[in-house]
């Protein structure tokens, strides 16, 4: 593309190619998330499945977050229920990794987590909107304690290569500077009279008013470096006690500067509908939600089971599958229906009887490439040294963005960040096609550019990346609006007495809220189907 | 950038909303600020959203094998990544370009992520490495047909 093509107005098309192609892969994930995902969470409450289930048996395929709700609520209905599980544990891609713990990849990759006693990091889901009401009413009902995660810092970072000498901007710089210089811009177009024709002379005193305010302009509606400005975006040199206690403004930053630095473009992160505050996460890691909806479960999972075979007919639904110790034997289970919350990825592999509409809807979703990196340091010197106390810099390096635990802050000791998120993208996949060591390593390269300590603090890491986890090969589902409207209805029907849920059978791709209203709808439809015949 | 690849990333992206893409639009000079590709097959980590790899071999080492393994044996799960070491489906040079630029299953397209140039090296280098030795080479041009349609804006 000509430097010259961002004069003329680009049509959708180039506008979509862009976002991809330029902005990088934490930019398209805002993108991609966007549709359908503006809205609250569509849940209505704990689900009653009433009516007479005439002793009726349900398999579950799958102990995440999808498969547990299902088994908990039909097992609460009156069915007789067995769950299926792949891994040695609960929960899925509802995952935690502590010290002592021991991750194998595909391809036998394996790492040893060498967190100290305490410390974590979520491979997978990391956070809650306060919109994700499903998910938030099983946390309460399951007694899971949560806690706030700081989604927003403002004195956390924002970095461009090719920026400020490669320097670093805090949040509140750059978010009061360029909201400074824009309000600045609009007084000045109101005050000489260019906007007459778009607002009532009226609304244009108050609109003054408002930029002022909001802007933090002068008695000249100008965006300048003073104690006003100062009380926004902070001091150079804060105010104090005593003697020399006066407190001075620092120099803002010009808003070509800002413009040019396209720091900016990480603003929107902070205005979308799923990051804003207040966000959650388990207290102690995010596994704690699938181990109590296990515990909940108790014996009715079956552990090491690989899915090997999905047969049905009129009378019911026979699963093979080989326990992982003993993967020679294939066993069988049978049900009268069967909930099947395998990941796509994977259930396109297996032989199923489903009709041929179904089976294409299967074979329709491509699995998104995502890499994320904990990082353990001796100290926690983005507290100590840069008093940023949780929420996330982002970086137009590959690692994306640097994120800071929400718990334990103030603390001395060591610290565990998350220190790459990268979702899709070129780097996602470059990242998954190195061996763990060097996935570490690179992180820890690029993230000192960010944070200079890094080299002198970093003590030792793990990555995952989610293309090379046994249990998923993929992230999640990636829908486009031309797959889903052409596969999405067949991927969630009923179809004879399968029906699947998943994350990837929602509007909410690779959310925890996804996966439970996937699987209170294919119920709750399940439900009617059983006590209606 | 090519008007054909405009075209298929906006497939891929196509449930992006144009607001978010206004946005983001202006950010073009940004990302293409610093590089960090070093040369030939050496790991790499493409500074943007393409890969920046050229080679046959270095797409493969930094992309493929991501899933496929180094060893090009593929990999066992819960599911499978199937080999491409001696794959008799590399046979008709069609099917790979294919799948890389449309995907398949829970492959993604990658391809589009590549030039049609990037797309026919790296299909060449598995069809003439891994125990593989199929000398018909496909070229960009092969490459451009499979590419999928557009779609209006």
């Amino acid at each position: 593309m000509s430097s010259n093509g961002e004069s003329k107005a680009p049509s959708r098309r180039d506008l979509l190619a862009l976002i991809g192609t330029i902005a990088g892969s934490a930019a398209m994930y805002e993108a991609m998330t966007s549709l359908g995902l503006a809205s609250d969470s569509a849940y209505n409450g704990p689900i009653t499945l009433s009516g007479d289930v005439k002793g009726a048996s349900v398999l579950v395929l799958g102990a995440g977050l999808a498969g547990m709700t299902a088994a908990l609520e039909l097992r609460k209905a009156g069915y007789k229920v067995k769950v299926l599980e792949y891994n040695r544990r609960a929960g899925g891609r509802n995952w935690t990794l502590r010290g002592g713990d021991t991750f194998t990849e595909l391809g036998g990759f394996t790492q040893d987590c060498d967190f100290d006693t305490g410390l974590y990091f979520n491979p997978g889901p990391w956070r809650i909107p306060y919109h994700h009401r499903a998910l938030l009413d099983y946390c309460k009902r399951l007694n899971v304690a949560l806690e706030p995660f700081v989604e927003l810092n403002h004195n956390a970072l924002l970095h461009a290569s090719g920026a400020f000498g490669g320097k670093p901007q805090r949040i509140r710089d750059i978010e009061t500077d360029f909201r400074g210089h824009v309000s600045e811009l609009l007084a000045k177009v109101a005050t000489q009279g260019r906007l007459d024709e778009a607002v009532s002379a009226e609304d244009r005193d108050i609109l003054l008013a408002a930029l002022k305010s909001w802007g933090a302009l002068d008695q000249n509606y100008a965006y300048k470096a003073n104690l006003l400005t100062a009380d926004f975006r902070g001091h150079a040199k804060g105010p104090g006690g005593g003697l020399s206690a006066a407190p001075v403004a620092g120099e803002t930053i010009g808003l070509s500067e800002i413009l040019k630095s396209r720091l900016w473009r990480y603003l929107q992160n902070f205005s979308a509908h799923l990051f804003q505050t207040t966000m959650f996460e388990p207290a102690g890691g995010m596994d704690m939600i699938g181990k109590a909806f296990a515990r909940q479960l108790g014996n009715i999972i079956h552990y090491d089971a690989k899915v090997t075979r999905i047969a049905q007919d009129g009378s019911g639904v026979t699963v093979s599958y080989v326990d992982r110790k003993d993967p020679a034997a294939v066993q069988t289970a049978k049900a009268d229906w069967c909930v099947c919350t395998i990941p796509l990825s994977i259930l396109s592999q297996i032989p199923l009887s489903v009709g041929p509409r179904m089976k294409a809807a299967i074979d329709a979703v491509p699995y998104a490439s995502a890499v994320k990196i904990g990082l353990q340091f001796k100290r926690r010197f983005w507290e100590e040294d840069d008093a940023i106390y949780g929420g996330i810099s982002f970086t137009d390096l590959p690692i994306r963005q640097i994120a800071y635990p929400s718990s334990d802050l103030n603390r001395r000791g060591r610290g565990v960040l998350l220190g790459a998120y990268i979702f899709e993208g070129a780097g996602a996949y470059e990242f998954a096609a190195m061996p763990p060591a060097d996935r570490v390593a690179r992180a820890v390269e690029f993230g000192a550019r960010v944070h200079p300590q890094y080299p002198a603090e970093f003590e030792n890491g793990v990555a995952v990346a989610w293309h090379r986890v046994p249990f998923t090969l993929g992230c999640a589902g990636f829908w486009t609006d031309e797959t889903r409207a052409k596969h999405y209805e067949d991927l969630c029907q009923i179809d004879g007495r399968i029906v699947l849920a998943g994350e990837h059978a929602s509007y909410l791709p690779a959310w925890q809220e996804g996966a439970i209203l996937s699987s209170l709808d294919a119920i709750t439809r399940l439900h009617e189907r059983v006590v209606k015949t | 950038m090519t008007r054909k690849h405009t075209q298929h990333a906006s497939r891929v992206l196509a449930c992006a909303v144009a607001i978010i893409a206004a946005v983001l639009l202006a950010s073009a000079a940004g990302a293409q600020a610093q590089s960090t590709m070093p040369s030939a097959a050496e790991r790499a980590v493409s500074p943007g959203f393409r890969f920046a790899e050229t080679s046959g071999e270095a797409l493969y080492k930094n992309v493929c094998q991501a899933c496929h393994m180094p060893d090009a044996k593929g990999a066992t799960g819960a599911g499978t990544y199937p080999a491409l070491a001696r794959d008799q489906n590399l046979a008709a040079a069609g099917y790979p370009v294919t799948v890389v630029v449309n995907g398949l299953r829970g492959m993604p397209p990658v391809g589009y992520m590549m030039t049609d140039e990037q797309v026919a090296a790296v299909v060449n280098y598995v069809r003439t490495h891994f125990g593989n030795a199929y000398p018909d080479a496909v070229t960009a041009a092969d490459v451009k047909t499979v590419r999928p349609a557009s779609h209006s804006p």
